[in-house]
């Protein structure tokens, strides 16, 4: 493609969505209502896993206002249950039915038995509670190790087993690699489930009406919805239309076909009126997909100057009671990078899946790849103290050398372009490590205990190309292009439509730099339209950090496609070659006399009055659908330092120091945000927040009371940075950036807290930080051990 | 349960009567019934402060208020305090800083950083860090927001209270 002059690219635009964000007018789901809308209350179970006995209805069917209530055995029209979109060539998921609402038994807290349809937001969640349902209780299975022995305590008995599948991905010799090492590090490596947890709580409202349907759903996959609900119900798919109005936040938690969007579109359908259904946080704590909960058995071999020679894995991956959309993929995501930054001749991951009655995991921001830079991060400061080497000089040691990209690796994937020395140069800048230790060490003499952390990382992002990851190669049911429609109208104003559906990433201004770039006006008079499936093409939707390096470089395509029609328009009315026209500031000129054009007003107006070349249709319109050739592999460098205090175990985050690369910047401001919340994330989860069941399988941490998300009062200013290596595989040189901040951070920090241990006897600690382990370790230690301790 | 009862309450400057139930919640008389839809409802346990508003000058967490208990008080909304083409100066520090992503908790934000402002114009950032407690956002890691505080702070003074 030829160059592009950035005038708009790059810059740090404020955004055009905030106008509408920041004085209460946006419009979220929870903020539509239609005349005649009803609204739907869901009665969950409070068993983790039981037979149902019986529903009695009467009473609440009998409360004034209240229009239904239903259970599974009323949806007999469904043509199937919810969708798991994973089928692998050559492996066995086993993948048990889930219906919308229970069929005969409840698998976890939170499970829907039935829903009342009424007319008064608060008097279905009254007549819910008249609904009585017997329970027969099962008995329950909470641990995944417990699970995969447990004979007695299986889910789903058509299945046999706790098992959902078994898969290995590697390369190089495993054997070879552990004989020829000098050392072998092993540790259990414990990545506790936590929730995505937006601020807007899932919620759904249906309108079906003369045979089409129109959902707003809080989503991030507007169009999979629209697929899945049009199939589920027998619908033809140009029937309903599915709208993500603005949704706030997602973080891989709002990428999903939910039971219960189906059933506000069904139950739309059987009472003709529209129906809503907005969630509780403690509903949406309880039954929203979940995130993480893998149990890694970590295994690295070295040879004494610190090379890696083997490094094999072997995850337990706790499911929860059924699959979701991509529940058993998010393991394997980690798996493709299980060697992070460094040359790893022999590489193995095992997986197995499991379930348990739990609340379903699947997609939570990273998605599988936080969980291997936890799992390599941990491992290299491991072997960095069992070599005595300095954590940074053994990550050194094992980098990729940058003259290595791009950088096929032994397990399949081709790194695009990296240059990992100077993400750690750059973080070296800003943190002088001579300097810590001494103050460490002086501040160690006065009883506070200080420490520092690093985490060198890459991830794998821009989802996807579809030979790879689709149902020839990776084996999920779907194309990963993304598509792009560029409508310019009569007087010279834009309309982008992306099929990316941004939920806070600031789509409407970095994708209208992008565009105002190739067709010589200001990102002003360009609108980007996106999360509707009735207006613009098919598209794939937002998750993977893909919208900028899919979605945007296909809008780039789009666009450059208009401006090419449009240098032919102004070749033809200034009579030159086509090839003599450029863009030049805001107008299209031709070369060398920057005088002589036409701004793209002109040239549309030229389009639409057809005053174009002969043969060439009128209108100034174009669509593309692109897709990538690779992934793109962003990384950087971070650390953390810590203040722990030894007499309670609580930590104290004091600095956060972020480099990442994520190739061309389009909107640093954009960069920076995105950073700045996905680093805080894996914060949250290293120190403050986890997803606890006990062992009856009852959620002990349902509200915002008792699962922890951090608040300001306990964060630093989170310091950034960035270098820039442009990526190979898209004209833009763009990386994604919306997870990386979370698959760097959560090492990080617990190299950090695990460095302030050392001189406290604790060499190993897993994540959460909560005072209380890191207590009970200290504890344990000093040989005074109370129950429980640091691998817990 | 007992019928509706009169609630008298000013918001954003209107005055209005409303009959509502007893039990009826502050934020849902002010986007169900008023129409306000710009103060939200993040959780049900008064944690995330997506829901805060001014009542009587001072920033509540309207989800934790009943509509009765604001009868005959003033209640200022996000939409009350700045428009698109006049906005409060914290709403353009906002958009300036970059201080908010999604947008949910962004109207609680900003009343409650403007319920700061009006206790302390001139807080340091460990003041308006401590300030913000009560108000959860997944998207920023809160860097920008309480820079933007700041900024708001710095540039206008003592009067940034609503």
């Amino acid at each position: 493609m030829s160059a592009v002059a950035e005038h708009h690219v790059g810059k740090a635009l404020r955004r055009k969505e905030d106008p509408r964000l920041i004085t209460g007018r946006a419009r979220y789901v929870d903020d539509i209502a239609l005349p005649g809308m009803l609204w739907a209350a869901f009665v969950r179970s409070p068993e983790a896993h039981a037979k149902i006995v019986s529903v009695d209805a009467s009473a609440a069917k009998a409360r004034p206002g209240v229009h239904a209530v239903f259970t599974i055995d009323d949806m007999t029209d469904l043509t199937g249950p919810l969708p798991m979109a994973w089928v692998p060539p050559g492996i066995t998921v086993n993948n048990p039915e889930h219906w919308p609402l229970a069929k005969g038994t409840v698998r976890f807290v939170g499970d829907p038995v039935a829903v009342v349809i009424g007319e008064d937001r608060y008097a279905v969640v009254d007549a819910a509670e008249d609904v009585v349902v017997e329970y027969d209780p099962l008995p329950v299975v909470t641990d995944p190790e417990e699970a995969l022995k447990a004979e007695t305590h299986v889910l789903h008995q058509d299945i046999g087993s706790n098992q959902t599948h078994e898969w290995s991905l590697g390369g190089g010799d495993l054997d070879a690699g552990f004989a020829e090492a000098d050392v072998v590090v092993e540790h259990r490596v414990v990545n506790h489930r936590t929730a995505g947890a937006p601020i807007e709580p899932r919620g759904v409202l249906a309108d079906y009406r003369a045979g089409s349907l129109t959902m707003w759903t809080a989503t991030q996959v507007p169009h999979f919805v629209r697929l899945f609900t049009a199939l589920l119900l027998g619908m033809s798919e140009e029937k309903v239309r599915v709208i993500a109005p603005e949704v706030g936040g997602g973080f891989g938690a709002k990428l999903q076909m939910t039971g219960e969007e189906l059933l506000c579109a069904w139950a739309s359908r059987k009472l003709g009126w529209p129906v809503k259904w907005i969630a509780t946080r403690t509903e949406d704590m309880a039954t929203t997909h979940q995130g993480r909960d893998q149990i890694a058995y970590c295994k690295m071999g070295l040879k004494r100057d610190g090379s890696i020679t083997a490094f094999h894995v072997k995850i337990i991956a706790d499911f929860g009671a059924y699959n979701m959309l991509l529940t058993p993929t998010i393991p394997a995501l980690g798996a493709f990078v299980m060697s992070g930054v460094y040359k790893m001749p022999a590489l193995q991951t095992d997986i197995v899946g499991v379930f348990t009655n739990k609340c379903p995991t699947d997609a939570i921001r990273g998605a599988g790849r936080p969980e291997a830079t936890h799992m390599i991060e941990l491992m290299m400061d491991q072997a960095a103290d069992e070599l005595g080497m300095d954590p940074l000089e053994i990550r050194r040691k094992n980098f990729i050398p940058k003259e290595d990209f791009p950088a096929e690796l032994p397990i399949g994937v081709v790194y695009d372009s990296g240059d990992y020395e100077k993400s750690l140069d750059k973080l070296l800048e800003h943190v002088d490590v001579a300097a810590f230790r001494k103050e460490q060490a002086e501040l160690r003499s006065k009883g506070i205990y200080r420490g520092i952390g690093f985490s060198t990382y890459t991830e794998i992002c821009g989802l996807a190309p579809t030979r790879v990851v689709g149902p020839e190669g990776f084996g999920n049911q779907a194309g990963f292009w993304e598509s792009s429609m560029v409508r310019v109208h009569n007087t010279g104003a834009v309309t982008a439509y992306t099929g990316a559906s941004p939920h806070g990433q600031g789509h409407e201004t970095s994708f209208a730099q992008i565009v105002a770039d190739r067709l010589g006006v200001d990102p002003a008079v360009v609108e980007v339209m996106h999360g509707d499936t009735g207006v613009g093409p098919e598209g794939r939707n937002t998750y993977g950090s893909r919208s900028l390096a899919v979605g945007g470089e296909s809008l780039a395509k789009c666009a450059v496609k208009i401006a090419d029609k449009a240098k032919a328009i102004v070749a033809h009315h200034l009579e030159a070659s086509p090839e003599d026209i450029e863009v030049s500031g805001d107008k299209f000129s031709v070369k060398g006399s920057p005088d002589k054009g036409m701004t793209l007003a002109e040239v549309a107006g030229a389009a639409y009055l057809n005053q174009v070349p002969d043969g060439m249709e009128p209108g100034l319109e174009a669509t593309t659908f692109w897709e990538p050739e690779n992934f793109v592999f962003p990384f950087g460098a971070h650390a953390a330092i810590v203040d722990l205090d030894p007499d309670t175990g609580k930590v104290k985050l004091i600095r956060y120091v972020a480099v990442d690369d994520c190739g061309n910047a389009i909107n640093p401001l954009l960069i920076d945000g995105q950073v700045h919340g996905g680093v805080v994330h894996a914060i949250g989860q290293a120190l403050y927040e986890r997803v606890h069941y006990d062992d009856d399988g009852q959620l002990v941490t349902g509200t915002f009371v008792d699962y922890a998300l951090p608040t300001a009062a306990e964060l630093p200013p989170i310091e950034t940075d960035r270098t820039v290596t442009p990526s190979p595989v898209n004209s833009l040189g763009v990386k994604g950036v919306g997870e990386a901040g979370t698959i760097a951070a959560s090492a990080a920090v617990t190299n950090a807290v695990t460095d302030a241990l050392r001189p406290l006897g604790v060499s190993y600690i897993n994540m959460p930080l909560s005072p209380m382990r890191i207590w009970e370790a200290i504890n344990e230690a000093k040989g005074a051990s109370p129950e429980g301790g640091a691998n817990a | 349960m007992s019928g509706p009862v009169p609630v008298h309450v000013e918001v954003n400057g209107t005055e209005h009567t409303l009959e509502v139930e007893p039990r009826l919640l502050l934020v849902h008389a002010l986007r169900e019934n008023l129409g306000l839809t710009g103060t939200h409802v993040g959780c049900d346990t008064s944690n995330c402060g997506a829901c805060t508003v001014h009542l009587d000058g001072r920033a509540v967490k309207s989800c934790t208020v009943l509509a009765v208990q604001a009868d005959g008080a003033k209640v200022t909304t996000i939409e009350g305090i700045g428009t698109e083409d006049d906005l409060h100066p914290l709403q353009e520090a906002f958009w300036n800083d970059h201080a908010l992503q999604c947008g949910y908790c962004t109207p609680g934000m900003i009343m409650a950083a403007a319920g700061i402002l009006a206790d302390n114009p001139n807080p340091t950032e460990e003041e308006v860090r401590h300030g913000l407690e009560g108000n959860l956002c997944r998207c920023t890691g809160y860097h920008n927001i309480v820079k933007a505080v700041l900024d708001a702070a710095k540039t206008k003074g003592p009067e940034v209270a609503a």
